[in-house]
């Protein structure tokens, strides 16, 4: 069923494969090293797939996992891809953060950078805070999600699942669906999917989409039939509702009425359509179960799946030039 | 269903401009030709040279009134979703469809808040799916600027058009006159009548912003009635209307705090009120609507200021509304575009032209049949017009809905 695995992405004459000393998004990236990401992802699929997965070369590093917003499913995912790397992970929540007695957010960052880290994965509820800290701090750092703006490593697993199950990127039609106005994830696959060649749309109701959304390279859709047409993958977003029922949209029942991805409304799309939803989903709300459980379209385990090994290369990519490795420092 | 010949008429059709003398033919609830062949047993209604059109169209009424909805020609009606309940759900929106029934085809309009609180987003999606022609603020106005712009963005998705009243409440409040002499001598509570034009204006721009068909129930001052017209030549989806009360009547009214003349917007000052007369020539107002509100003796017989506003209007709209034809200043075909063919190409209604395949839904009438408004005679449900004893021109004759004849 999965495609073979294609090969190493090309890489422009005298270009280094990922010069950039943190990940802070897919903006700024070009298409020869998110491909690079992804096939580094892609060597630790069958790795993971192991009883033993245990792999040394992350070894005396620490990694903090520093998360300004809840998070499970994103923060375990980079506690095992560090772990299975080897290194020492922390996780620090906002629970137990001193955030919660008034440090500022570059304080924290200084107390962290202290500490002598080699690694630190944030996430915040505020755009741009990632940037912020990125500044301030002596190590690497990636970015697992600021406010509305990007949300990287979603990006490159969704590409990743993608890839491995259509074969290509380019020239598929992909129909992201739902809260684009909220979603950090649908604005890091516009730049990833568009940079590698998909024609990508956007769908949702007018009070929930950004302004010019166009203008970043996307076909804007507010009937959800029109923008499911043809499509080669069908995104869904999740609706976060405890945000703002009621005043972006009506309620559940009529959003998931006009907006939720049911059987007869994904006959629209190719009949080989990947459904896919970076969780967690609301069943009933965006998506109907029948569909999120259809194991011959849905790829929505795949994308978890996915995402420890991209994290992993991330990790090891990231860390390459203060472990000294060649071509490098 | 018999068929009906409707001979010696002057037929007029705002729509395509025709106004000549002809026979219309009338089968299956259907208009079937103009000057076409006669069928086999067909009922002929000597029309006597009177006015044949299209029945009219209401838009905008608080009680689907039927009597007085026959009585004055009309047809059709836009349901305002102040009810009890209100049309914030789509079942509710579902049953007012049917409240009409046999008499005049109702159209709700669909709360755009849920129960018009101005707060949360009502569902109008599922309410269109149920029936709903457009979604309105109801008597009140959305204060929130951010639900408004919200509002105006999610009928988009629907092309739903938005039925706003525009009032900044904050200024209007509980006033019930216009600022001015005979608010300041009777001693009411009044609001400026640029309290209009600031909610027009602002209404008018988030139309502007979001693309949505913005439809102002009822302008009746000169600013607001300038900022339209401006809108409107930039491109703006915004059209308006008014009542003949707006039209004919100014704040001399009030004098004799006759709560009757207790209205909402209320009565402006004359120049205001010859601003909306010429609005209404130049085109920039499209709809005269009655805006229907029977109250009763316990709304009205109260002191002005504690008295509800509203008036009846459905059975005298005709009848002031010629008034402009009578003065000379419109012809009667562009009058009546107002009252017919223009509400329903708003609105997206059946109805309103005179052309074979639509419903046979028409108005008979004498256009200078003289008669005098007597409150005591009304069929509406209430007696509550301001226009008690005026001496009006345009008598309807019979009112026809869906083929089927109501003498008035």
């Amino acid at each position: 069923m999965t495609p073979d695995a294609p090969g190493r992405t090309p890489l422009p004459a005298g270009v280094h494969p990922f010069p950039h000393p943190h990940l802070l998004g897919i903006e700024g990236l070009q298409p020869w090293e998110i491909g690079f990401l992804l096939d580094e992802a892609e060597s630790w699929i069958e790795f993971n797939r192991l009883p033993a997965k245990s792999d040394g070369r992350l070894r005396g590093l620490t990694q903090i996992n520093a998360f300004f917003e809840n998070s499970t499913r994103t923060l375990l995912s980079f506690e095992i891809a560090g772990k299975r790397l080897g290194a020492d992970v922390v996780n620090m929540g906002v629970s137990q953060s001193s955030v919660k007695k008034g440090e500022t957010l570059l304080d924290t960052a200084l107390t962290l950078n202290a500490m002598h880290p080699d690694v630190i994965v944030i996430r915040h509820d505020s755009s741009g805070a990632v940037q912020l800290i990125a500044e301030k701090v002596g190590c690497p750092v990636l970015n697992a999600g600021d406010g509305r703006h990007e949300h990287p490593t979603q990006a490159l697993l969704d590409a990743l699942t993608i890839r491995r199950r259509k074969g290509r990127i380019a020239g598929l039609t992909v129909a992201i669906c739902g809260d684009i106005l909220h979603s950090r994830v649908a604005r890091s696959n516009f730049q990833l999917l568009g940079a590698l060649g998909a024609k990508v749309r956007a769908v949702a109701p007018p009070t929930l989409i950004g302004e010019d959304t166009d203008r970043l390279g996307v076909d804007v859709y507010t009937d959800m039939d029109k923008g499911l047409d043809g499509a080669d993958v069908v995104m869904m977003l999740r609706l976060q509702r405890e945000r703002m029922s009621g005043a972006y949209f009506p309620s559940t029942r009529e959003y998931f009425h006009f907006y939720g991805l049911t059987e007869q409304r994904l006959a629209a799309a190719k009949p080989d359509v990947l459904v896919m939803h970076p969780g967690p989903m609301n069943r009933g709300v965006e998506i109907d179960t029948r569909v999120a459980d259809d194991i011959s379209r849905s790829a929505i385990t795949e994308q978890v799946e996915m995402g420890v090994a991209v994290r992993m290369a991330c990790l090891d990519v990231l860390t390459r030039a203060r472990r000294g490795v060649e071509g490098w420092s | 269903m018999t068929a009906l010949a409707f001979t010696n008429a002057r037929l007029i059709d705002p729509e395509s401009g025709l106004d000549r003398p002809g026979t219309l033919i009338v089968e299956d609830r259907q208009i079937l030709s103009i000057d076409g062949p006669v069928p086999q047993g067909a009922e002929t209604v000597d029309c006597g040279s009177k006015v044949l059109a299209p029945a009219l169209i209401d838009a905008g009424v608080f009680k689907a009134d039927a009597a007085a909805c026959l009585a004055g020609g009309i047809a059709r009606v836009l349901l305002m979703p102040d009810q009890s309940p209100p049309l914030d759900d789509p079942a509710v929106v579902e049953r007012a469809q049917r409240i009409g029934k046999p008499h005049v085809w109702v159209h709700p309009l669909a709360a755009a808040t849920r129960g018009l609180g101005g707060t949360e987003l009502a569902e109008i999606g599922l309410m269109k799916l149920a029936g709903a022609v457009g979604v309105a603020t109801g008597r009140g106005w959305i204060a929130d600027s951010g639900v408004m712009h919200r509002l105006m963005q999610y009928a988009t998705a629907f092309d739903l058009v938005v039925v706003t009243h525009a009032e900044d409440h904050s200024l209007a409040g509980d006033a019930a006159a216009t600022a001015g002499e005979f608010a300041t001598r009777l001693g009411l509570p009044s609001a400026p009548a640029f309290a209009e034009a600031l909610a027009v204006a602002r209404d008018v721009r988030l139309a502007a912003a979001t693309g949505a068909r913005l439809h102002i129930r009822q302008v009746t001052t000169a600013e607001s009635l300038d900022i339209i017209r401006r809108a409107k030549a930039r491109g703006v989806r915004v059209t308006c209307g008014v009542t003949p009360a707006h039209m004919l009547l100014n704040d001399q009214a009030t004098l004799g705090y006759r709560s009757f003349a207790r209205l909402s917007p209320p009565l402006r000052g004359e120049t205001d009120r010859l601003a909306i007369l010429d609005a209404l020539v130049d085109g920039t107002i499209d709809v005269i609507a009655s805006g229907h509100d029977p109250r009763t003796q316990e709304d009205k017989r109260l002191p002005f200021a504690d008295a509800a506003p509203g008036m009846v209007g459905a059975e005298t709209l005709l009848a002031l509304a010629l008034t402009p034809v009578h003065d000379g200043r419109m012809d009667l075909p562009a009058l009546l575009a107002r009252l017919t063919s223009n509400p329903a190409r708003l609105f997206g209604l059946p109805g309103g032209r005179l052309a074979p395949g639509e419903p046979a839904d028409l108005v008979l009438f004498d256009p200078s049949g003289p008669w005098r408004v007597d409150a005591d005679q009304m069929a509406a449900s209430s007696d509550n017009t301001p226009f008690d004893g005026m001496p009006v021109q345009g008598r309807v004759v019979m009112t026809v809905k869906g083929g089927e004849i109501f003498r008035a």
